[in-house]
């Protein structure tokens, strides 16, 4: 039981965006509770509010044309949504940092690896020149780059994706933050590069206690990391668990989707095979939402109830919620 | 059991590569360092069978895009032979090779940056027809439509631009570019990578569909071993240029000789086989090496967990250990049992 303080909490957070086609809500009532030395995955496909979710913890939001338009994010008690800007610099890259998904585009190809890492160590911390850089070899140490003395020199050019990665993580975590947002970090990616990184997050987690928000669209992805998942369809939460409880019985018609459309390899695969499971059709549209199920024109069990009312979250098992109709009362199907 | 029918059969067989290769010269850096050779391809043998869905898997920079390519002569064939049909690609040119070319199309990865922004859908399915002087004008029209039909597309949508589609509407319109001259081989180069994973169904449902529709086959290129396992009937398995491992979809999942691999099966995260993290798993240390100067022995030896003294200094041959299954490793036995078998516990 998750009975201690939360390290980070959000609270029913709206997010708007004026747009020409209207106004798109991109996140709509996100709550969620992030402890110490834990991971939660965040699933789901694009359009439907992952990274939108880690942008507004790191206030990245674009305003205008973005609007958060209420709800909390509260670190250690906190709250960051009323913080000042200067207090705001100060928080990213100490508290809470980030790593993006393509590892080329957000490293600086004009600077050494090791002036970018050692740039926030002595931005945040104040330390020296030399002190900062020793300090970048030691990260890079950290996240098992050989040579490292060596590598700090270089530029993120000589690198290939996977180290890059692991420079990537080395600056998020420079300057031991206590929450670290991952967002698709090895989507670009080999597989055998992936596990790598996937070791090497798991074992600094381990060494510092920083909590994980992991993002993905890779249900075998999470379910290798986190030790809790949310499913976000259209800015909402729809289903949120344990991962071995959400990948056991997932309740919601998205989340069954999002699991069984997947072609999983099995260890010894049936010599027949059967058409995959689809889910029709494509996310909506954020600025035409209309009152119902924002999953309704996609879902198999889609009633008139759900085309004209929102489900709120039913619990549906121990810790465990679904946004579905499905579920209303004693929870049957 | 099933690859042993027709041995050496010309028919069965809709491509045959024989010990392929693809080497690309590098520019000097400078004029005292000789510029080096990149061996993309180097010397890989596979025979696709028709109305298969042959696999080439591997990471990136394996050289699984460029045998492809090479496949339709998109890229210099440095050596080898690729016959089509029993026709030889590599010695033609011009008409015969445009002719030839009509029977192999491709569909892309990338939905976005494959289809001209500035065409309308249905002319960008229209063009390989008009390229290659298929029918006359008002049957291309009518094929047109016909295969936005059979694609899932609306005939209508024929007057859209790319950017009025979603990724996955785009990838049907690429599937429909490439069907319109009625090729017998489409090249599918990690056709669903791109897309949502919900998408992915969709496609990979669709190409399915036309397979069974159409008699087509497929040469599919993907990273993705589910995928692979789900599509796939044969399978090849590419590291640095060569193919180490070979066999039908089951045995190979089944039972993976080459430490490659089975380093690659247990590197993919399931969300149906949740494993901790430890138990029967390698991890490959480092990246794959350069092709530019590969080592001598085995390409694998320095990354591989089992490598002995032999590994690094002799090449291992492409060899036959089960009816239908190829590897490449000096330590699998003729008992047809891997290096990792004790490791992964199972066998």
């Amino acid at each position: 039981m998750d009975a201690a303080a939360p390290l980070l909490e959000v609270e029913d957070l709206e997010v708007e965006f004026r747009t020409r086609q209207g106004t798109a809500r991109v996140l709509d009532g996100v709550a969620l509770s992030l402890q110490p030395g834990r991971t939660l995955g965040i699933v789901g496909e694009s359009g439907c509010g992952k990274s939108m979710t880690a942008l507004s913890i790191m206030r990245l939001v674009p305003v205008p044309p973005g609007r958060i338009g209420a709800g909390a994010v509260r670190l250690k008690g906190e709250d960051l949504l009323q913080a000042s800007e200067k207090r705001m610099r100060e928080v990213r890259g100490k508290d809470i940092s980030m790593i993006f998904q393509e590892p080329m585009t957000s490293l600086n190809p004009v600077y050494s690896i090791g002036d970018q890492i050692a740039e926030t160590v002595r931005l945040h911390e104040g330390l020296s020149r030399r002190d900062s850089l020793d300090r970048a070899i030691e990260m890079l140490k950290a996240v098992h780059i050989p040579a490292a003395e060596r590598r700090v020199r270089e530029f993120p050019h000589q690198m290939s994706g996977g180290m890059r990665q692991r420079v990537m993580i080395a600056m998020a975590l420079a300057c031991r933050p206590s929450v670290l947002i991952a967002d698709e970090p090895t989507t670009a990616l080999d597989v055998t590069v992936q596990a790598q990184v996937f070791d090497l997050l798991k074992e600094l987690q381990e060494k510092t206690g920083t909590a994980i928000i992991l993002i993905s669209h890779d249900m075998g992805a999470i379910a290798e990391m986190a030790d809790r998942v949310m499913v976000m369809y259209a800015g909402r939460i729809v289903e949120e668990a344990a991962t071995d409880e959400i990948l056991e019985s997932p309740k919601h018609p998205y989340t069954r989707g999002l699991i069984a459309c997947v072609p999983h390899m099995e260890e010894e695969p049936p010599p027949e095979r059967g058409a995959l499971t689809e889910i029709p059709g494509v996310v909506p549209a954020l600025t035409d939402l209309g009152s119902g199920c924002s999953f309704a024109p996609r879902c198999d069990h889609a009633t008139d109830l759900c085309r004209s009312r929102a489900p709120g979250p039913f619990a549906v098992g121990a810790d465990h919620r679904a946004a579905c109709w499905l579920y209303d009362e004693a929870g049957a199907a | 059991m099933t690859g042993a029918e027709t041995q050496g059969g010309g028919a069965d067989y809709l491509l045959d590569v024989r010990d392929l290769k693809v080497h690309f010269r590098l520019p000097r850096r400078n004029v005292l360092t000789p510029g080096g050779t990149v061996h993309a391809v180097d010397g890989i043998s596979y025979r696709v069978r028709r109305g298969s869905t042959f696999g080439i898997v591997g990471e990136s920079g394996s050289g699984k895009t460029t045998a492809a390519l090479a496949a339709m002569r998109l890229v210099p064939v440095t050596g080898g032979s690729i016959r089509l049909d029993g026709v030889e690609m590599t010695v033609l040119g011009g008409d015969a090779l445009r002719e030839m070319r009509r029977k192999i199309q491709i569909v892309f990865q990338d939905p976005y940056s494959s289809l001209n922004p500035r065409m309308r859908a249905g002319a960008i399915v229209r063009e390989p027809m008009d390229l290659m002087d298929v029918g006359d004008p008002a049957e291309r029209d009518l094929r047109v439509a016909e295969l936005f039909d059979r694609v899932g597309l609306r005939p209508e949508q024929a007057a859209l631009f790319p950017h009025q589609f979603s990724g996955g509407q785009r990838q049907r319109i690429g599937v429909a570019r490439a069907l319109a001259t009625q090729p017998e081989l489409i090249v599918c180069d990690e056709p669903v990578s791109a897309l949502d994973v919900a998408i992915q169904a969709q496609i990979l449902n669709l190409l399915r569909e036309l397979q069974e529709g159409f008699g087509l086959t497929y040469l599919f290129i993907s990273h993705d071993l589910g995928v692979v396992q789900y599509i796939c009937d044969d399978i090849a398995v590419m590291y640095l240029g060569e193919i180490v491992e070979q066999s039908d979809r089951v045995s190979l999942f089944t039972l993976p000789l080459h430490p490659y691999t089975w380093a690659l099966i247990s590197a993919v995260p399931s969300a149906r086989r949740r494993t901790g993290g430890q138990d029967g798993r390698v991890r490959l240390q480092g990246d794959p090496p350069n092709p530019i100067d590969p080592p001598p022995g085995c390409r694998f030896a320095p990354r591989c967990p089992f490598a002995v003294d032999r590994c690094h200094r002799e090449k291992p041959a492409l060899r036959e250990v089960r009816a239908g299954h190829l590897v490449s490793c000096h330590l699998v036995g003729d008992d047809c049992v891997p290096p990792h078998a004790a490791v992964a516990g199972a066998c």
